[in-house]
C-alpha cells in the first residue's frame, strides 16, 4: 500500500476504536493473545499470505478505503443493531508522587468514582461513574495530585505543577462548605430566619432561588458541567455519602499510619 | 521480550478534541512515509480506564517513543493500568503542543534508541 493509503486507513481504524500496527512483513503478524482479531491488510496482488488460526488477512487492493475500515471495524459477522454507544473515557488520574492519600478527594466524590486499595490507598476504581467534562474532585485536591488528560487547560491537563499551581490551591474554596452541609445548612439558617422575620409560612420559592443562587457559584469555581448539577443526589443523599465517605477515609488514613491520631 | 530498538507508539486520541487533527495527520503521515514499524492506539486514555494488558507489555519490551500528550498524563495513565513505564528508556512527545515536525522528527531520530531517561516535557 502506499504510505499515503496507509496513513489514511490508520487514521479511519483508530477513529473506530481500532488498534493499528504497522510492520514491514505482513507475514510476521500473529493472533491477538488476549483473543481479539489480528486483520493483516495489504496490497497482496491476489495472492493471500497464509496466517495461522486468529488472524484474517484481507487484500486491499483495488477496494475503497472507507469501505476496508467499515470492513475490518465489523468483522466476519456483522453485528445486529446499531453502532456502539462511544464512551468518552473522563476519569480521574492521580499522579502518585504528588498524592498524599489525604482523601479529599473520595469525601468530595458524589459517584462513587474513588476507593481505597487493600493497602489503604486513595484509588480510582469506578471510572464509568465519572461524569464527562467534570473536573470537579481536581479542585479540591490540595497537592495538584488529580488530573483529567482530556480536560482543556493546565495543570488539570497534566502539564507540569509549577509553584504557581500550588499556590493558588492553597486559597481553595473550603472543602466543608463543597459537602453540601454547610451549604444546606446556610440555606435553612436563612430560610429560618427569613421565615421568622416576615411570615410564618413556608417560603419554599426563595430557598429554592438560594440554593440556585450557591450552586452557580459552586459551578464556576468547580467547572463543574450543568448536567452534573442537575442530576445532583438530595442533600439528604449528599450527606450520608459524604459521612459514609469521611469514614471510609478516616479507616484508611488510620491503617496507613497506624501511629498517627486522626 | 525485550529489544535495544525502541518502539514508536502512537495514540490517536479518538474521543476528545485536544489534540489538533492537522498534527494527528502529520505525525501519521510522517510515520508511514518513513516505512518504519509503529503501533497506533486509539486512545490511551481508554486502554487505561479498562486495565488493557497490552500496556503492560509496551511498558515491559523495551525502549519506548511515544507520541501522545503531557508525559505528566501518559506517566500516570500506563500507572494506572498497572504498567510502570522504565526510567530512562521512554521519550514521550506532547503532540497537544508540539508541532508535528518536531514529533516526527523526534520518533524517527534512530541516533538517540534508549532515549535519554526523560519522562519530562521535551522543550522546544
Amino acid at each position: 500500500m502506499s504510505s499515503a493509503d496507509r496513513a489514511t486507513l490508520a487514521r479511519l481504524l483508530l477513529e473506530r476504536g481500532v488498534e493499528v500496527s504497522c510492520r514491514p512483513d505482513a507475514a510476521a503478524a500473529t493472533g491477538d493473545p488476549s483473543g481479539g482479531t489480528t486483520v493483516v491488510v495489504g496490497n497482496f496482488g491476489g495472492v493471500v499470505p497464509h496466517h495461522g488460526l486468529g488472524v484474517r488477512v484481507l487484500d486491499a487492493e483495488g477496494v475503497d478505503l472507507a469501505t476496508l475500515a467499515t470492513t475490518i471495524e465489523r468483522g466476519p459477522e456483522v453485528s445486529a443493531g446499531g453502532a456502539p454507544v462511544a464512551w468518552k473515557p473522563w476519569f480521574p488520574v492521580i499522579d502518585y508522587s504528588r498524592c498524599t492519600n489525604c482523601m479529599q478527594c473520595l469525601s468530595f466524590c458524589l459517584f462513587d468514582v474513588y476507593g481505597v486499595s487493600a493497602d489503604s490507598k486513595i484509588q480510582v476504581q469506578h471510572q464509568s461513574n465519572c461524569k464527562t467534562d467534570c473536573p470537579a474532585c481536581s479542585r479540591v485536591c490540595p497537592e495538584v495530585a488529580i488530573m483529567f488528560p482530556k480536560y482543556r487547560h493546565g495543570p488539570i491537563n497534566g502539564e507540569e505543577v509549577t509553584a504557581d499551581d500550588v499556590r493558588r490551591e492553597a486559597m481553595k474554596v473550603d472543602i466543608s462548605a463543597l459537602l453540601g452541609g454547610d451549604v444546606y445548612a446556610m440555606l435553612r439558617d436563612r430560610s429560618v430566619k427569613a421565615k421568622s422575620r416576615f411570615s410564618k409560612e413556608r417560603d419554599d420559592e426563595r430557598a429554592l432561588k438560594e440554593r440556585q443562587t450557591c450552586l452557580i457559584a459552586l459551578q464556576k469555581d468547580l467547572d463543574i458541567p450543568p448536567e452534573v448539577l442537575a442530576a445532583l443526589p438530595s442533600p439528604e443523599e449528599i450527606m450520608a455519602k459524604a459521612e459514609a465517605a469521611r469514614v471510609r477515609g478516616l479507616a484508611a488514613i488510620q491503617a496507613a499510619n497506624p501511629d498517627s491520631k486522626v | 521480550m525485550t529489544s535495544s530498538t525502541a518502539r514508536i507508539l502512537y495514540c490517536h486520541c479518538a474521543y476528545a478534541k485536544v489534540v489538533p487533527p492537522e498534527v494527528k495527520a502529520a505525525v501519521l503521515n510522517g510515520l508511514s512515509e518513513a516505512d518504519v514499524e509503529f503501533d497506533a492506539v486509539p486512545d490511551l486514555c481508554e486502554m487505561a480506564a479498562h486495565g488493557d494488558a497490552r500496556l503492560r507489555e509496551l511498558a515491559s519490551e523495551g525502549p519506548l517513543k511515544i507520541a501522545a500528550c503531557y508525559p505528566r498524563a501518559v506517566k500516570w495513565l500506563f500507572a494506572a493500568a498497572g504498567a510502570q513505564l522504565p526510567e530512562g528508556a521512554v521519550r514521550i512527545w506532547n503532540m497537544r503542543v508540539e508541532p508535528a515536525g518536531a514529533v516526527i522528527q523526534g520518533l524517527l531520530d534512530r541516533g538517540d534508541g534508549a532515549g535519554d531517561g526523560s519522562l519530562a516535557e521535551r522543550a522546544e
